[in-house]
């Protein structure tokens, strides 16, 4: 079961992400001490293993930072469902093999605090606190093929 | 159906006779650019991966920037990471110590940059190069990872959205004022995944130096890539630049070629703008914001921090003093010397400015310019976004070089027009 954290909120940057002023190192586990720092300085200290961040359009604009991704999943956070994603941020996640939601209209009836209960390959959130189902598409063939592989670079090696 | 400027040369680039937008295609790459935040965490991948290779020596060009000279000891490291790789691979084109700069504007001025080709870089701006007829996007470190080993990346195929400029700005409106009217009016994610295509007459009054400052924020709509036609202006500038490889391919969009939607702007009823805290979509004409107290004003980065814009803030600056802290950063090592040869040290020397090396610095918060908390700076840079220059609870305002400058001068937010 995992745990929304609800951010109602549009265009959370990579600056909110993961500062600028952490970007001197790429240590997955640095990162993650200050994931989501510049938008929730307590976000570190409520997240649990498996947790969801769940915001509005354009989640992770701004800069190609793949360390925004590894501060998330260094964090230990499951997943993010956002009504839309940036375009860097969405194509870095699928490299990193980490899987992202998209959905128009789930994040407005997911409550802060709620429980969640993903199912990745049929694309269904389910909602164990209001008791609402949301569904989602699944991410396209080639992005599933990429993070079955484990990422990007897995996924080349195969082909080299 | 006919095909637009982007379409052409990523068919071109995958060996396709066409493409249409939304289509997943397997891109030669030509060039690729690597600095010091994003490349570092790439070769580590690389090595543990055990394909520390690269597809061609030639076609990365290198240089340390975000915290060049290294600001600490772990930036120092991941300088090193990069100066190590490069040598070991004998990479061709790497600029370092005196010859590093802020990478897009290191990358044309040095040549690298040609029409119809495919440009990647580990940052977001990447996006600069299509001012010159080359379709070129910012990817992150495993992107670039698998670039630099295969020298092929896959990409969708945007949509393209045009924005036609028309009309001569008037004095005291320049490149940067257009592009954040611009993105004033379609919004952060205005373009979001899509390609704008620049197109215009505005565009043959424009230097390619003031080209870029719109292509370069391309992406603060949201942008894969932002691209302008090729013309006698850039001729000229390749003409001068180009060293190595001179030849290229020209792309044009047809004329029945399909844009999800075409979006016209009359650039000469525009404003100086200015950009306020905290979305580079926050632009007002400056009349709506002028007199807001600023600590600092800052002038430099891949947006503005050309010699163009370090001419028009030293013009506005001369014989004056800066009444608030004034830092100018000119880009490029060579356009540092350039600045000093033409005596525009002399006049922010007089003015009180700092003069910093050619290093992104405080453009993302690193070093050189950061703000305390509470703290305002007016910005020659390109994101305003909470805390990207320093503390969380500082603000930035961005705007051109000119607003800067005048800025700088009285010490709050300037229309520029009463010192041109
Ligand atoms: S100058 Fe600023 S925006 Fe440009 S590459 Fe450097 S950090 Fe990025």
């Amino acid at each position: 079961m995992s745990k929304a954290h609800v951010y109602n909120r549009d265009h959370i940057n990579t600056d909110e992400i993961i500062p600028a002023r952490y970007l001197n190192t790429d240590d997955e586990q640095e990162l993650a001490e200050h994931c989501m720092e510049g938008l929730d300085k307590d976000f570190v200290s409520k997240v649990a293993e498996g947790d969801v961040i769940v915001a509005g359009e354009d989640f992770g604009c701004g800069s190609s930072r793949e360390h925004a991704v590894w501060a998330i999943r260094g964090a230990k956070v499951g997943t993010v469902i956002a009504k839309s994603f940036a375009r860097i941020f969405y194509r870095n996640a699928i490299n990193c093999g980490f899987y992202l939601i998209e959905s128009a209209d789930g994040p407005g009836q997911i409550n802060d605090g709620d429980e969640l209960e993903i199912d990745y390959k049929t694309g269904l959130i389910k909602d164990k606190t209001t008791g609402i189902d949301i569904t989602f598409n699944p991410l396209p063939d080639f992005a599933l093929g990429i993070i079955n592989d484990g990422g990007l670079l897995e996924h080349i090696k195969k082909k080299m | 159906m006919g095909m637009t400027i982007t379409e052409k040369i990523l068919a071109k680039a995958a060996g396709k006779e066409s493409v249409g937008a939304g289509e997943l295609v397997d891109a030669k790459i030509d060039i690729i650019m690597c600095h010091d935040v994003t490349t570092p965490p790439a070769i580590s991948m690389l090595v543990e991966k055990g394909i520390d290779k690269v597809f061609d020596r030639a076609k990365i060009v290198v240089t340390p920037d975000h915290f060049q000279p290294a600001k600490d000891v772990k930036s120092a490291e991941l300088h090193k990471r990069l100066d190590e790789w490069a040598r070991r691979h004998d990479i061709k084109y790497y600029y370092k110590l005196g010859r590093a700069g802020v990478c897009h504007a290191l990358l044309p001025e040095q040549g690298h940059i040609r029409p119809g080709e495919v440009i990647v870089g580990g940052d977001s701006h990447t996006c600069t190069y299509g001012a010159f007829a080359a379709f070129s996007t910012g990817i992150g470190s495993t992107d670039l990872a698998a670039a630099i080993a295969t020298g092929e990346l896959w990409f969708k195929a945007p949509a393209s959205i045009k924005l036609v400029l028309n009309g001569s700005p008037a004095p005291g409106v320049y490149s940067k004022d257009v592009i954040l009217a611009v993105i004033a009016r379609i919004g952060v994610d205005g373009a979001l995944y899509k390609a704008l295509e620049f197109a215009g007459s505005t565009l043959s009054e424009m230097s390619m130096e003031a080209r870029m400052t719109m292509t370069n924020m391309a992406i603060e709509a949201g942008a894969k890539n932002g691209i302008i036609g090729f013309d006698d202006i850039t001729k000229q500038y390749l003409d001068e630049h180009l060293k190595d490889k001179k030849d290229y391919t020209i792309f044009e969009s047809d004329s029945d070629a399909e844009y999800e939607r075409i979006e016209e702007f009359d650039c000469s009823t525009m404003e100086p703008m200015v950009a306020l805290p905290h979305l580079p979509s926050g632009g007002v004409p400056v009349s709506q914001c002028s007199g807001g107290a600023m600590d600092q004003a800052y002038i430099g980065s891949c947006t503005n921090g050309r010699i163009e814009d370090l001419r028009v803030a030293a013009k506005i600056l001369e014989g004056k003093e800066a009444a608030i802290r004034t830092i100018v950063v000119p880009a490029t090592p060579s356009i540092w010397k350039q600045a000093k040869d033409e005596g525009l040290f002399d006049i922010f020397y007089s003015a009180g400015c700092v003069i910093a090396a050619p290093t992104c610095g405080a453009c993302l918060g690193g070093f050189m310019g950061v703000l305390a908390a509470g703290e305002k700076c007016i910005s020659t840079t390109n994101r305003n976004f909470v805390g990207r220059m320093g503390h969380p609870e500082s603000e930035v305002y961005l705007a051109s070089p000119a607003t800067a400058a005048a800025s700088a001068v009285e010490g709050k937010i300037t229309d520029p027009r009463k010192y041109i």
